[in-house]
C-alpha cells in the first residue's frame, strides 16, 4: 500500500507541478461552463432537467479528461527511460497501475469538485434534490474511474503518448457506441451489448438522481477489467 | 554471488544473448565488455529483472529471478544506459522517491539519501531540478538512486557514456569507491574503461561470454601477451654496451618471448632502451635481473595496446558482420524456446578452445 500512495503522490506532483493538469482542468471547466450555458440556462427548463443536462455536459468532460490525463502515466514514463526505475524497484506491477490510477483519479475528483458552482446556482435558483447531486457526481466519478483505466491500458500498450490518447479515445468511443450497436441487433445480444456501453443506458440513471446498485457495479467491473490488463500487459512486457 | 547458468534471451525470433553462463563471487567488480549489439544490456536488464529470461537460470544472491523477481530486485541497484531521472524533482526529492521505492525505512530515508549524496559527490547540487543538470551529474544521480539502499548487487550500464575526460575519471573513481559493500557488474564497449575499474572482464560476443580474466589474461589468451619498455643505465659505459648486458640478462629469465632495442627514453651515458614481450607478467623478475647484472633500471613501463588487444578478442568488424549475419539466419530458423538446436547452430566455430570454461 506504501507503494501505491508512493507513486500516486509523484505522479500527482507531476501534475501539480507541470502545466499539463492545470490546462487539462481549466480547458474542461471551460466547456463544462459552456455546456452549462448553453443548454441549461438559454431554454426553458425545469431544474432538475438543467441538472441532469449539466451532468451530460460534465461526463464528456470527463471522459476526455480521463483519456488525456491518462495518456502520459505509462507511455511517458517509457519514453524518458524513468518506468525503469519502477520496473526494477521492488514493487508489484499492480501496486505501479494503482498509484498511477489513484494519481490520475485524484485529478478528475478534483475538476468534478471544481464544477460544483454550477450544481449550487440551480439550487439557490431553482429546485433540486442534494440526493441527485450526490448521484449525479457519483456518476462521474465512476465514469471517470473507467475512462482513466482504459487510457491506462491503452498508455500501458503504447509507447508514445499520442498513440496511448489515440488508442484510448478509440476503446472509449467503441464503449460508447455499443448502444447504437445494440439497436441494429436482435434480442438478446441487444441487451448485452447495451448493458455493456459505457454512457447511454448505464450513465442516464445517474443523470437523473437514481441510483442503480448494477450501474454502480458495471463502472467498477469496467474499471477493474482495464487496470488489470494493464497489470497484465506490463507483465507481459518483461518477458516479450 | 551471481550464478548464470544457460541463459538466453530472445525477442521474438531474434536471440539477443545465450548461451550464457558465468559466476561472479560476492565483492567483485566485473566489467561485461562487448561490440554495441553483443547483449550487454540484455544481460544486465535481466539481472536487474527488468526483463526476465526465456531460459536458463540466474540466481543473484542465491535468489531465482524468475521465482523470486521482487526479492532479486530489493538486493540489485541498477543503472540502465539512460539514467531513469523525473527532471521535475531536484536531487534529494529523487533520492528520497527512489529509496522509498525500493523499501528503505522512512526514519532511514534522509540518511540514506545523504549517504548516496555524499559517495556521489552530489552535494553542490542536491537542490537543483533535475532538469538543470548537466549529464556527467545525471550520471553520478543515476548511480546514487542504484545505492541508495545500499543493496548488494550494483548494476551499470555503460555508466561513462556522453561524459566527459574529467568526468570519466570521477566516474571510475565512483565506481571503485564501490569496491567492498557491493559487487558491481558495469558493462562498456571501451576495453581500457573496464580495465582501469574492474577486477575482471567478461568479455561477450553474440550474446556469449568468449572469454573471462583479466587484461593481463586476456593479452595472454589470444596471444599477445605482455609488452614492456624499460630504461636502464650502466655507469661509465657507452649506450650498446648497457643494451647488450640488458639483454643477456632479461634474455636470462624464464617466459621472455622477445627482445627488441629501441630509441634510448632519455640520454646520457651508459642508458639505453629495450622493449620486452613475455607471455606473462614478469616486471618484477626481469626488475631482479637487470639489478643482478649491475644494471640501474631508471624506467619499467607497462605497454598497453588496448585496440590490438580488443580487435584481437572480438575479431574485426568484417568477421563480427559475418557473425551477426549468420546468428540472424540460425535465429530465423529456431523457434523460441528450441535451447539445444538454438545453441548447436550459433556456437561459434572460429574459436572453440578459447571459450570460457566455469564463467
Amino acid at each position: 500500500m506504501t507503494a501505491v500512495l508512493l507513486i500516486a503522490r509523484r505522479e500527482l506532483f507531476a501534475y501539480l507541478r507541470s502545466p499539463l493538469g492545470a490546462a487539462i482542468i481549466a480547458a474542461a471547466l471551460l466547456i463544462d461552463g459552456l455546456w452549462f450555458h448553453l443548454s441549461g440556462l438559454t431554454r426553458p427548463l425545469l431544474s432538475a432537467e438543467v441538472l441532469s443536462e449539466f451532468f451530460n455536459g460534465a461526463s464528456a468532460t470527463t471522459m476526455g479528461a480521463g483519456i488525456v490525463l491518462s495518456m502520459r502515466l505509462v507511455a511517458e514514463e517509457r519514453q524518458t527511460g524513468t518506468f525503469t526505475l519502477l520496473n526494477t524497484a521492488p514493487v508489484r506491477d499492480a501496486e505501479i497501475v494503482a498509484g498511477k490510477f489513484l494519481s490520475a483519479f485524484a485529478m478528475i475528483a478534483l475538476l468534478t469538485a471544481l464544477t460544483i458552482y454550477m450544481p449550487l446556482l440551480i439550487l439557490v435558483n431553482g429546485k433540486v434534490s442534494w440526493g441527485q447531486v450526490g448521484v449525479g457526481y457519483l456518476g462521474l466519478l465512476l465514469l471517470g474511474s473507467a475512462a482513466i483505466s482504459i487510457g491506462l491500458f491503452a498508455s500501458s500498450l503504447a509507447r508514445s503518448q499520442v498513440v496511448a490518447a489515440i488508442v484510448g479515445a478509440a476503446i472509449l468511443v467503441v464503449f460508447l457506441l455499443l448502444w447504437l450497436v445494440a439497436r441494429a441487433v436482435e434480442a438478446p445480444l441487444n441487451g448485452v451489448l447495451s448493458g455493456l456501453a459505457l454512457h447511454h443506458e448505464n450513465f442516464r440513471p445517474f443523470m437523473q438522481g437514481v441510483l442503480e446498485f448494477r450501474r454502480v457495479v458495471y463502472y467498477v467491473a469496467i474499471s477493474y477489467f482495464f487496470l488489470l490488463a494493464a497489470t497484465k500487459t506490463l507483465e507481459a512486457r518483461r518477458w516479450r | 554471488m551471481i550464478e548464470i547458468q544457460d541463459l538466453y534471451k530472445y525477442y521474438g525470433e531474434r536471440r539477443a544473448v545465450g548461451p550464457l553462463s558465468a559466476t561472479i563471487e560476492a565483492g567483485e567488480i566485473v566489467g561485461l565488455l562487448g561490440l554495441n549489439g553483443a547483449g550487454k544490456t540484455t544481460t544486465l536488464r535481466v539481472l536487474a529483472c527488468d526483463l526476465l529470461p526465456t531460459s536458463g537460470t540466474v540466481k543473484v544472491g542465491g535468489l531465482d529471478v524468475v521465482e523470486n523477481p521482487h526479492e532479486v530486485r530489493g538486493k540489485v541497484g541498477y543503472l540502465p544506459d539512460r539514467p531513469p531521472v523525473y527532471e521535475d524533482m531536484t536531487v534529494e526529492e529523487y533520492l528520497g522517491y527512489a529509496a522509498r521505492l525500493k523499501r528503505v525505512q522512512a526514519s532511514d530515508v534522509a540518511k540514506r539519501v545523504s549517504d548516496a549524496i555524499e559517495l556521489s559527490e552530489l552535494g553542490e547540487v542536491r537542490g537543483l531540478l533535475v532538469g538543470t543538470l548537466s549529464h556527467g551529474f545525471r550520471q553520478r544521480l543515476g548511480i546514487a538512486q542504484a545505492i541508495v539502499h545500499r543493496p548488494a548487487f550494483v548494476v551499470l550500464d555503460e555508466p561513462i557514456s556522453g561524459l566527459d575526460p574529467l568526468q570519466i575519471v570521477e566516474m571510475r573513481s565512483l565506481v571503485r569507491g564501490l569496491r567492498g559493500e557491493h559487487t558491481v557488474v558495469v558493462s562498456s564497449h571501451i576495453l581500457h574503461e573496464i580495465s582501469e575499474t574492474c577486477d575482471r572482464i567478461l568479455v561477450i560476443q553474440d550474446g556469449e561470454i568468449r572469454w573471462s580474466g583479466t587484461e593481463s589474461d586476456l593479452a595472454g589468451q589470444i596471444g599477445q601477451g605482455m609488452r614492456v619498455r624499460l630504461t636502464v643505465r650502466m655507469a661509465g659505459a657507452s649506450p650498446e654496451a648497457a643494451a647488450e648486458r640488458a639483454k643477456k640478462a632479461i634474455q636470462a629469465v624464464p617466459g621472455v618471448r622477445t627482445l627488441e632495442p629501441h630509441a634510448a627514453a632519455e640520454s646520457g651515458d651508459g642508458i639505453a632502451s629495450l622493449e620486452v614481450t613475455s607471455d606473462s607478467d614478469l616486471r618484477d623478475a626481469i626488475c631482479r635481473a637487470l639489478v643482478q647484472a649491475d644494471l640501474g633500471v631508471l624506467e619499467i613501463a607497462r605497454l598497453r595496446d588496448l585496440e590490438t588487444t580488443f580487435r584481437a578478442l572480438l575479431g574485426d568488424a568484417e568477421g563480427a558482420a559475418r557473425r551477426r549475419k549468420s546468428k540472424a539466419e540460425a535465429s530465423n530458423k529456431g523457434a523460441v524456446g528450441e535451447g539445444e538446436a538454438a545453441q548447436a547452430e550459433t556456437k561459434a566455430p572460429e574459436k572453440p578452445a578459447e571459450k570460457e570454461e566455469g564463467t
